[in-house]
This record gives C-alpha cells, sequence and structure tokens, in this order.
C-alpha cells in the first residue's frame, strides 16, 4: 500500500481477532488492537492497548492517543465479543450486562469515537460482528443472541446516520469457529446446529477476512447497512 | 480559561460558517446562538461543529473530552444554544475531569 490505512480491531488478543491483526499487516494495513488482557505477541506495525471495550474514560484515552499518533482512522473492526451458554433459568443478572455491556455498548462506544476520526478524512469503512445464533434461535444463547440482535440494529441505524460523513457500517454474521468462544458448547449442539446451515461446516478465519475484505475495500462504498451471515444462513 | 475556550469555539464555528447557508454571528461572542430557536445549527451543523470543537479543546488542553448530552438536541435546555452556554459546558466538563 502507497499509503497505508490505519485499521482498528477490538478482542485480538487470541481467536479471530488475532488473526485478522496478522492478515491486515500482512495486507499493509498499520493495525491498532485491544484487548483487557495484554497480548503476548508482538508485531511490526501493530500497536496495542488494554483496556474493557465498554470503559469510556480508557476508550477515549485510547482514541485521543490514535488521533495524536496515527492522524485518523480508516477501519474499525468490533470483534470483541463474549458468550455464556446457560438456560435462561439459571443465568444471573451478571452474565446479562456483561454481554450487554462488552457486545453492544462497547460496538457502539467505537462506532462513535471512530467516526469522529473517520470524519476528518469523509471516509470510513465499520464492520461489526452479528452470528447465526440469532436467526437460529440457538437455544442456551438468549442474551448472546439478544446482543448481537441489538448489533445488527446498530449497525443499520448507524449507516445512515454517518454516511453523510464518507461512513460506510455492515455486519458479519460468523457461523461456529473453533475459538475459545464456543469451547464450552457440547460437541452435540455445534453438530446440531451445523447441520442446518446450506453448508455444512465449521467456520474458518479465512471465511471472516473474506467478507469484512468486501466491505472494507474502498469500492464497497454504496454497501452500508448490510448484514452477512456465513454459510448459507439466513 | 473561559476565553479560551470561547475563543477555540468561534475559530471553530468561524470554519463552519463557510459551509452554512446561514452563518452563526460570532461578532456576538458569548450571546451568538448556535442551536435552537435562534440558532443557524441544524443538527448535523451542530455535530459536526462539536467534534470539531471536542478534537480542538482536546489538542490545545491536551486531555481526552467528550461531548455528549442528553439534552444536545433539546430546543430548550441544550447546553449549546450560544457559544456562552457551550463555553461554559466545556468548562465544567474540563474542570470536573481536572479537580
Ligand atoms: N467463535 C465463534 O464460533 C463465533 C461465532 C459467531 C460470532 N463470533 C463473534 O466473533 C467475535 C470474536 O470471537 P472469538 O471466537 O474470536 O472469541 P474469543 O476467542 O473468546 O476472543 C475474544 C477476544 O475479545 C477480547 N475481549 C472480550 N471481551 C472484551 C472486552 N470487554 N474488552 C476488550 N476485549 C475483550 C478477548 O481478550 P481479553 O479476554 O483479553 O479481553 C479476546 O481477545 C465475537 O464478537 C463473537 O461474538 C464468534
Amino acid at each position: 500500500m502507497d499509503n497505508p490505512q490505519n485499521l482498528l480491531i477490538t478482542g485480538t488478543r487470541k481467536g479471530i481477532g488475532k488473526y485478522l491483526v496478522e492478515y491486515y499487516i500482512e495486507q499493509g494495513f498499520r493495525v491498532i488492537g485491544c484487548s483487557r488482557s495484554a497480548a503476548d505477541y508482538e508485531l511490526e506495525h501493530y500497536q496495542h492497548f488494554c483496556l474493557d471495550v465498554s470503559n469510556e474514560p480508557a476508550v477515549k484515552q485510547m482514541f485521543f492517543e490514535i488521533r495524536k499518533g496515527y492522524g485518523g482512522l480508516h477501519v474499525l473492526i468490533n470483534n470483541a465479543g463474549i458468550a455464556s451458554m446457560n438456560h435462561v433459568l439459571s443465568t444471573p443478572m451478571k452474565t446479562v450486562h456483561n454481554i450487554l455491556n462488552t457486545n453492544v455498548a462497547g460496538t457502539f462506544l467505537f462506532c462513535r469515537e471512530a467516526a469522529k476520526l473517520m470524519q476528518i478524512g469523509q471516509y470510513g469503512r465499520i464492520v461489526n460482528f452479528s452470528t447465526v445464533a440469532t436467526p437460529l434461535q440457538l437455544e442456551g444463547e438468549a442474551v448472546y443472541a439478544a446482543s448481537k440482535a441489538a448489533v445488527f440494529s446498530l449497525t443499520q441505524i448507524l449507516a445512515r446516520e454517518l454516511s453523510q460523513f464518507g461512513i460506510t457500517v455492515n455486519s458479519v454474521g460468523p457461523t461456529p469457529v473453533a475459538t475459545d468462544l464456543i469451547r464450552s458448547v457440547p460437541k452435540e449442539k455445534i453438530d446440531h446446529l451445523l447441520a442446518r446451515q446450506a453448508i455444512p461446516r465449521l467456520g474458518t478465519f479465512e471465511d471472516i477476512a473474506n467478507v469484512i475484505d468486501f466491505f472494507i475495500q474502498p469500492k464497497s462504498e454504496f454497501i452500508t447497512g448490510q448484514n452477512i451471515y456465513l454459510g448459507g444462513v439466513s | 480559561m473561559h476565553d479560551q475556550i470561547v475563543d477555540i469555539i468561534i475559530r471553530e464555528v468561524e470554519e463552519v460558517n463557510k459551509k452554512l447557508p446561514n452563518r452563526v454571528p460570532v461578532e456576538l461572542r458569548n450571546n451568538a446562538p448556535l442551536f435552537g430557536t435562534d440558532g443557524a445549527l441544524d443538527s448535523i451543523g451542530l455535530v459536526t461543529l462539536l467534534v470539531a470543537i471536542e478534537q480542538s479543546v482536546e489538542d490545545d488542553f491536551d486531555s481526552p473530552l467528550t461531548l455528549a448530552d442528553e439534552r444536545a438536541m433539546s430546543q430548550k435546555n441544550s447546553p449549546y444554544q450560544t457559544i456562552g452556554t457551550l463555553a461554559k459546558y466545556i468548562e465544567s466538563l474540563l474542570g470536573g475531569s481536572h479537580g
């Protein structure tokens, strides 16, 4: 890339987020990432911040430093997310608040602050994370699925509010991917879920990066407020 | 601090004025209406101005600032009615975080 774009990814310590850091550095982006715990890797063209995505003062401080250090932001990938497999009758309220804080409030806060930086250059690409658990009405994931339905609603409305600044907002909805997020979900449950997809296999990191690539390319300027589910789920 | 903030606001309003059909009469300084009944700004003009002011104040005071208020879009109680009310509001936010 002649003029490297600045790309911010949340939840980059492990899982999908970590893969995306490596992938987008390879594509020539300058990548900034964050997670609550420190990352156990260091890469050229990568800067890590330790914060909770729902902690407003910490997030604000990070964006302040990004503006001073990088001058602007081109791409935001709101990947940080948590889930919890539990029956509604045994789900503590603490879990409900944690999931909503990270998945919904965190996504909102990052969209708000990123849009302020993106409007400087009248250009921006935001990609949020939904999940097939929402359309498949996955039992045991009520709060998680609801939080991601909220993320899609945010995506659609922010797409409208931010269009005048040259910013698009879309979301990608992965099928189950082998990360810690689904480690506690029983195998039968995963198999049952895969059987309901048009293409019944686990998703890969590459499947997700492929959709993100499509959303964030400059020529996707007319694509906004959309969600793409993987595996043929609708 | 008040005058320094008013100067920042005027500087950013002058930028926005270049793009507006109705200009904000910055010569009225504190009394210049921004948003609301007599204000020249529509809601998009207002949010654009607020982001510019937020970043300018951050640069001058070297500290993060968030201009986000429940009363933003209210015609009556908005802290964004005039340059003076906005300056006071920013002062209170800076005072709050700096003790
Ligand atoms: N894996 C799947 O099957 C699947 C399916 C559909 C959708 N998704 C979505 O894909 C995204 C990534 O999931 P994943 O599978 O990669 O999960 P993961 O392996 O559990 O990783 C989650 C990442 O997010 C960070 N994180 C969690 N809460 C955070 C918070 N409050 N603040 C900052 N960072 C936080 C974690 O680091 P720290 O612990 O250090 O904070 C970690 O780096 C999520 O949005 C998830 O909902 C995943």
